[in-house]
């Protein structure tokens, strides 16, 4: 059904070509929104919808967009897409939208989706690059997912905000766990990539 | 050194086949590589950058000099102990008492040392296996100090963690033994801070009430008990005279505190090793402690009317991690500057911001740790400017 380039455009992002964990695009807004999960969930799929959606348009209308002023005319479509999403969680997730405060807004400048549209959408097909962009937005959002997920469970003993860790565990109510303050701090968040881009890196050393 | 080899020597020949201790020959073997191997001296001509010395021998005298800290550290887990317990009332200490104290200080720190050496040389043996290098000596020294610099009731497991974060990202990921940024045993406490900051301040990690093993718990302790260590009083206190303890007890280290910290003549004991070896530079002790003093003072005579601004300088100088963290910690070869005058900057800049931090961030207590961490953060830089200086003023004289 799909062709070999536009089956590529998907799922090199997924893996081999991960706009974090090789191009190290998006570190930003990934330390910031990744102290819980659900968040980070809604983080993810909004940069996907955006990525996804930009790239088609900006795909649409490449060969009608004067080359001296592409980056105003990307920066309009991404911006206008932006403050959609961003009303459309004011309106249906507002908890959400005031924990990820400016971050939304703040897709705009996310290096994701300039590189996208700079080094894909104004070459190819709308086609290619619908899927190039849902590629990496996912690929963004899987390494935010994971993340979060070790961040809130090691962080606040919780998962989607609910309690996983038993209270009994903890040393206030008698035993011996206790929740790591330091998955709390943004400088964890760092190391925890890290260490994702290790496990990956370890992985794929023979493709190279 | 020289005097001292010699008699060494001869004392050995008693170890020789036919002599009188001879078969006691392998521990004299032990001792005589441990402090004199390799015996081979830089010359004294021409531009040399460092000594002759292996890391080993350096990493055996840090691990000596640190003895008495970690001896006087057991004994006072059990003396804090029994004050709170009320069974030893301050200054009537009988020989019972004392080695009571001290068997069940031996019992509370001992866990520490093997969970700090367990973990850590665990990591080291694997990742030395992976990597297909030498186990490096570099965990020796660390893995004795971290049992040191934490309260004595921080939980094993917490202790195995921190442990753990540091070997592998303040250590392996740079490249290993004398690779690293950061002083090893410094970021698992800072890792232990940061991540459990309520088993790490406060009143309540630094005294063991509860028993060890089951011995001597359940105890009810006395009126008006109060864990927190000098410094956390001074930050918490209102009144702007408070005054924790004496000068000569705070001295001796009969405070609680960190298992190894408190004690200052155990430390200096240590220093004086450290500096008649040349193992550590006298330098950056200086440095710190002038540095720290002067601060202190200038605040005590221009610094807000509070508490730990009021603090006498002196009283700084002998309070908390100070002068354990200038005698063992700053003065790691490997995170500290290494030229000669990069030595007094890096001393300064640690002995300005551990006082700063004291005083003016009644968040942190004690600034010794994260002082030191900066410091070791600028140290590269100190000693590239003090390079270029050189550099350039060469330059101009040609």
């Amino acid at each position: 059904m799909l062709s070999k380039k536009t089956k590529e455009a998907f799922l090199g992002p997924l893996n081999i070509n991960n706009p974090v964990l090789v191009q190290i695009l998006g570190i930003c807004s990934a330390l910031a929104v990744t102290v819980q999960l659900k968040p980070a969930l809604v983080m993810g799929i909004s940069v996907t919808i955006i990525v996804a959606l930009s790239n088609v348009v900006i795909s649409l209308i490449r060969k009608s967009i004067p080359m001296r002023i592409r980056i105003i005319v990307q920066l309009v479509v991404v911006a206008a897409l932006v403050t959609i999403v961003s009303e459309i969680l004011k309106a249906f997730a507002y908890d959400v939208a005031m924990q990820l405060s400016v971050y939304i807004g703040l897709i705009i400048t996310n290096c994701i989706l300039m590189g996208r549209l700079e080094a894909f959408a104004m070459s190819n097909s709308p086609m290619e690059s619908l899927m190039d962009g849902l590629g990496n937005g996912f690929g963004y959002a899987m390494i935010l997912v994971i993340v979060a997920f070790f961040r809130e469970l090691l962080g606040s003993g919780k998962l989607l905000g609910y309690q996983v860790i038993p209270d009994s565990w903890y040393i206030a109510n008698g035993g011996v766990y206790e929740n790591c303050g330091m998955m709390l701090m943004p400088a964890m968040a760092l190391i925890l990539v890290g260490c994702v881009i290790w496990v990956h890196r370890s992985l794929n050393e023979d493709k190279k | 050194m020289e005097k001292f080899y010699q008699i060494w020597k001869k004392f050995g020949k008693n170890f020789e086949q036919g002599g009188k201790l001879e078969k006691l020959s392998s521990f004299y073997d032990a001792f005589d590589t441990f402090l004199f191997t390799p015996n081979t001296t830089a010359k004294r001509v021409g531009a040399q950058i460092h000594d002759g010395s292996d890391s080993k021998r350096t990493m055996i005298l840090v691990v000596l000099a640190l003895v008495p800290a970690l001896l006087f550290g057991m004994f006072n887990v059990g003396y804090q102990h029994l004050l709170a317990t009320g069974e030893l009332v301050r200054g009537a200490l009988t020989c019972a008492l004392f080695w009571k104290a001290f068997g069940f200080g031996l019992l509370a720190v001992l866990p520490l040392i093997i969970v700090s050496y367990v973990v850590g040389l665990g990591i080291e043996f694997v990742v030395a296996q992976v990597k297909h290098e030498e186990v490096a000596e570099g965990f020796l020294v660390t893995g004795f100090i971290i049992p040191l610099i934490v309260p004595i009731d921080t939980p094993l497991w917490m202790v195995a963690i921190a442990t753990a974060f540091a070997v592998v990202f303040a250590k392996e990921v740079f490249g290993g033994t004398g690779y690293n940024i950061f002083n090893v045993a410094l970021i698992t406490r800072a890792f232990l801070f940061f991540a459990y900051p309520s088993h790490m301040t406060g009143d309540q990690p630094f005294i063991r009430t509860a028993g060890t093993w089951g011995w001597d718990g359940g105890k009810t302790l006395v009126d008006g008990f109060s864990g927190a260590t000098p410094l956390t009083q001074m930050a918490t206190t209102t009144d702007a005279g408070f005054m924790p303890t004496d000068f000569w007890t705070m001295f001796n280290g009969l405070i609680p505190g960190c298992v190894g910290e408190t004690c200052c003549w155990a430390i200096l004991l240590g220093a004086v090793l450290l500096i008649a070896t040349g193992v550590a530079s006298w330098k950056i002790m200086v440095s710190i402690l002038a540095t720290a003093g002067i601060t202190a003072a200038l605040i005590n005579a221009f610094g807000p009317d509070n508490a730990l601004a009021n603090y006498p300088w002196y009283m700084h100088l002998i309070s908390g991690g100070l002068l354990f963290g200038a005698v063992f910690m700053a003065t790691d070869p490997v995170t500290s500057a290494r030229t000669e005058c990069g030595k007094w900057i890096y001393g300064a800049l640690i002995g300005l911001m551990v006082i700063l931090i004291r005083v003016f961030n009644a968040g942190y207590p004690e600034g010794m740790m994260l002082a030191i961490l900066l410091g070791n953060a600028f140290a590269p830089l100190i000693d590239w400017c003090v390079v270029r200086v050189n550099v350039n003023k060469r330059l101009k004289r040609a």
